[in-house]
């Protein structure tokens, strides 16, 4: 008795199993799989920052001296840190009675900014982006949103820093 | 009756071609909202991330909806 053998095809089908016409499907199936899974990455990605800012308290921060009243010249500039020692903050005497404190990180890309006096505007050397000297508001360049202003108050003969607001008509 | 195959598959195929590039244009809006909520959200307007993320979700269902309709159009073109 002789054992039949299956009968096989040529070799190269049995290594390369799949049909070209075939493949091109699964190849645009597999595709429309992965921009679903990315998609759903970007909804993961605004349902994250959503909880975060629904979340995520403001905290309280402590009155800090700054200045003295006298100690900037109008049209001068004083660079403090606040709310912590590493920020960076820049405090602007506008008038006699008048100040205005911003944070001295762009929000394009965190370069030190600068008040030129001259054009009365805040000026990152990086990309040349121009804020507000008044508000902060952007006013020119790649920053999409305006500076931090830092609240300031006069006590008793002393410029405080209060705290921080991120809207400029606040 | 393998050309009518062939034809078919074609067709198929320009379909899901279609299909493909409706859920990139999808895709591209959801990216250009997750950037511009960011934005919004740093510089101190909160308040927008919750229409953003319930855009971000309808957007999700019509790729998935779309996704769908590719298998389907797949399993019939090769049926």
């Amino acid at each position: 008795m002789s054992a039949q053998k299956p009968e096989r095809g040529p070799l190269w089908r049995e290594e390369l199993p799949v049909n070209a016409g075939d493949e091109r499907y699964v190849n645009r199936r597999q595709f429309a799989k992965f921009l679903v899974l990315t998609s759903l990455a970007m909804f993961v990605g605004n349902a994250w920052i959503f909880l975060k800012s629904r979340f995520t308290k403001v905290p309280r921060l402590p009155a800090v001296p700054v200045a003295g009243i006298d100690e900037v010249a109008i049209g001068g500039v004083k660079i403090f840190n606040y709310p912590g020692p590493e920020d960076a903050c820049l405090l602007i005497r506008k008038g006699p009675a008048e100040w205005v404190a911003f944070s001295q990180k762009c929000t394009h890309l965190s370069c030190a900014v600068y008040f030129a006096k001259e054009a009365n505007r805040i000026e990152c050397p990086c990309h040349e982006g121009f804020f507000s000297a008044r508000d902060g508001r952007v006013l020119a360049g790649p920053p999409q949103r305006p500076l931090p202003r830092i609240l300031v108050e006069s006590r008793g003969g002393q410029l405080f820093a209060t705290g921080i607001s991120l809207d400029p008509e606040a | 009756m393998k050309a009518r195959r062939l034809a078919a598959e074609r067709r198929g195929l320009t379909a899901i071609d279609g299909v493909i590039a409706l859920i990139v244009l999808l895709l591209v809006v959801q990216m250009w909202l997750l950037t511009a909520t960011l934005e919004t959200v740093l510089a101190g307007h909160a308040e927008a991330a919750l229409p953003a993320a319930i855009v971000s979700g309808v957007l999700l269902l019509s790729a998935a909806g779309l996704a769908l309709f590719v298998r389907r159009i797949d399993r019939d073109a090769r049926a």
